[in-house]
């Protein structure tokens, strides 16, 4: 039997396999790129996908696939797709399919699987992909025939889109790939997907609006849900029409440029520490597209004591979830910021304004040693200063995430792409790979530590082969520094596994990979050298080491009140 | 066995193989206590949509284990129903 690919579009009446109708589905859904791992049980896919025009981008282990397809989400908004084959393809891509759940991001992982005459009898390569992927997904499919596949991929692509977005897993075993059936189009009913929510009652805009009017000192937190929403602008508008001050939670962060004299920065665990103090004093939050996270709120019960409660949200179980709110809206927070718009009058308030001022003044952030290019802070301010607005920013996971997440002059929703619910180490890499691929005309720099980036290294070469203009800049400490810091101030100096005996060389590591590498504290005009390797197309690893002793402040302890904010000591 | 801790749901889902596991996740992950189960595919229906009720053990959590039952994919309906002459309560010799 000859099962290689057709080279053309399936005609209605035409005889084509499961893989092939996978792929031109895939094709009809708009996708360009799939990231994956070809294996013995998705054979059949990559087979088919030689002849379609989607662009395969071959990573060098499933969880790169998955995060790279999630860079590609999170930068454009789009699903975007990744492939994996049975077994420990599957298990590999655990970590990424979560990682999008937790931040609601639009992932379509695709499986293949051993035949279903296989499927119990512990075949080769055999798990259980679709109970692995049920509770990290928004929801996930095993196809049992390739007439399923015409409903499934559509619908798929609906369920990651709509309402809260958020990953979706298709399992597809190879019998079905291989199955043969003759092509028809199926108009799908959309009507399947459930509504996210009711219409908007407009009672609901003016209730809202008369609890904010009559609050003295409110406050909005903003967060992800508005850039998801894609409403940046109107809450732009409802922030400055009533004059209400906002914090961002961190998938917030660029919701409103940090420039923006309403703008309070972050809050909670490492926000600035006038933010968390405005917090103790407001007397309403209103809540927009936020999920209360506890790294925001830190111990809920002491969460802005003297407020009540506003709360927006697209997804009715996130209301009521960890705050009781006094109103709440179960809506697109962007639906009720346009509508609220409609109907506001201006209004001033210039003694919340003053009183936020003076704290801003006596509790400001303070970026210790901010010019100083051998220090976090000035490293991450120096490297803003030297490109452009238009640089799309991610990280890795730990204390360089946070400064980052603090100094960095962020300006614009999606610039600011980080893990923020798993907190995944080895996010960076291959996410910057795929936000590069989304948008290759903009400088994507990658931030990461030196514990991180070992944990996705092998994308470097994936990076080399697509050549995209990614710049990682290690913040280099050779230790597992968040854990070192946790360890230092609550477990008494016991350091326990935080500092690698053997340290790596990046720069070389890259070199091995076909990526430029250069180690900052080893060349002769570190700022010449940095600003060229930043100016320049192509991708480049930078490494630059900082002290071990360098900590994220302030810091509140895990469990604690935001109030009780640990400030380091003056360097 | 009327107990004031319990609650009675009744779902309406759509007839999947998987819809069982996507409901009984959800109570394990997020620790809601799961008491009964009854499943059948409702009868004369074309549509292929099975009828799930639900014995829960929850009081203070019950709105929120609503709301996200509600949003599984599968799921089409949920309604809380009256302990009183309930499935569980007819079928009680069955589990002694």
């Amino acid at each position: 039997m000859n099962d290689s690919a057709i080279d053309q579009k399936p005609q209605t009446n035409s005889i084509i396999s499961g893989a092939q109708l996978l792929i031109h589905l895939l094709e009809e859904q708009g996708v360009t790129h799939v990231a994956g791992i070809p294996g013995g049980a998705n054979l059949p896919m990559y087979d088919a996908l030689t002849s379609s025009s989607i662009k395969h981008v071959l990573a060098r282990h499933e969880q790169g696939a998955g995060f790279i397809a999630q860079g590609m989400a999170r930068v454009s908004g789009e699903a975007h797709v990744c492939f994996a084959s049975s077994g420990p393809g599957a298990t590999n891509l655990v970590t990424a399919v979560a990682d999008a759940k937790m931040d609601s991001i639009p992932l379509i992982a695709i499986t293949g699987q051993v035949s279903q005459t296989m499927i119990g009898t512990d075949a080769f390569q055999e798990i259980d992909t679709f109970g692995l992927m049920l509770p990290i997904t928004k929801h996930n499919w095993l196809v049992r025939s390739a007439e399923e596949l015409l409903e499934v991929i559509p619908h798929a692509f609906e369920v990651a889109l709509s309402g809260r977005p958020g990953p979706v897993s298709i399992d597809i075993p190879k019998d079905v790939q291989n199955e043969l059936i003759n092509f028809r189009p199926k108009s799908i009913d959309s009507t399947d997907v459930k509504a996210p929510c009711s219409a908007l009652d407009e009672n609901d805009i003016r209730e809202m609006l008369a609890i904010i009017k009559n609050a003295h000192k409110p406050i909005l937190m903003i967060g992800g849900g508005i850039i998801y929403s894609d409403a940046c602008d109107d809450l732009k508008v409802f922030a400055e029409t009533l004059d209400i001050p906002a914090v961002q939670t961190f998938m917030g962060l660029g919701v409103l440029s940090n420039e923006h004299p309403l703008s309070l920065g972050m809050l909670g665990m490492h926000g600035a520490p006038f933010t968390n103090l405005v917090l103790e004093e407001c007397d309403l939050v209103v809540g927009l597209g936020v999920r209360f996270d506890d790294r925001a709120t830190g111990k809920v019960s002491d969460f802005c004591p003297r407020a009540k409660f506003v709360h927006v949200d697209i997804d009715r179980s996130e209301i009521d979830k960890v705050i009781s709110s006094m109103y709440s809206i179960h809506a697109d927070v962007g639906d009720v910021l346009r509508a609220a718009n409609n109907s506001l009058q201006h209004v001033t308030r210039p003694l919340w304004r003053q009183r936020i001022e003076k704290l801003k003044e006596s509790h400001p952030l303070r970026l210790d040693g901010d010019d100083d290019l051998f220090r976090p802070y000035g490293a991450i301010k120096t490297i803003a200063s030297m490109v452009d607005d238009s640089a799309n920013i991610t990280t890795d996971v730990g204390q360089h995430q946070m400064w980052v997440a603090q100094a960095y002059p962020f300006t614009r929703p999606r610039q600011w792409i980080s893990s923020g619910g798993l907190g995944t180490m080895g996010f960076g890499l291959p996410t910057a790979i795929g936000m590069a691929l989304a948008q290759p005309d903009i400088t994507t720099l990658c931030f990461s530590g030196d514990g991180s980036f070992m944990m996705n290294i092998q994308e470097l070469a994936t990076l080399a082969e697509e050549n995209l203009n990614v710049k990682v800049i290690i913040l280099n400490n050779n230790h597992l520094g968040l854990v070192r810091q946790q360890q230092t101030l609550f477990y008494k100096k016991n350091l326990s596994a935080v500092k690698f005996q053997q340290g790596v060389d990046f720069a070389m590591a890259a070199k091995s990979m076909g990526v430029n590498g250069m180690n900052l504290g080893q060349v002769d005009n570190p700022h010449k050298q940095l600003t060229k390797a930043l100016r320049e197309p192509g991708p480049w690893v930078i490494d630059i080491p900082i002290s071990e002793t360098e900590m994220v402040f302030p810091m509140v302890a895990p469990g604690g009140s935001n109030r009780d904010m640990i400030h380091g000591e003056e360097q | 066995m009327s107990n004031e801790n319990q609650s009675l749901l009744k779902l309406i889902v759509n007839n999947h193989p998987g819809v069982l596991s996507h409901i009984c996740g959800l109570f394990a992950r997020r620790s809601y206590n799961l008491e009964g189960v009854m499943i059948r595919p409702i009868a004369g229906s074309s549509s292929h949509k099975s009828c799930v009720w639900l014995l829960v053990n929850e009081v203070e959590k019950l709105p929120q284990l609503i709301r996200q039952t509600e949003k599984l994919i599968d799921v089409i309906t949920v309604e809380q129903h009256d302990m009183k002459e309930s499935i569980f309560e007819k079928t009680e010799q069955f589990f002694i």
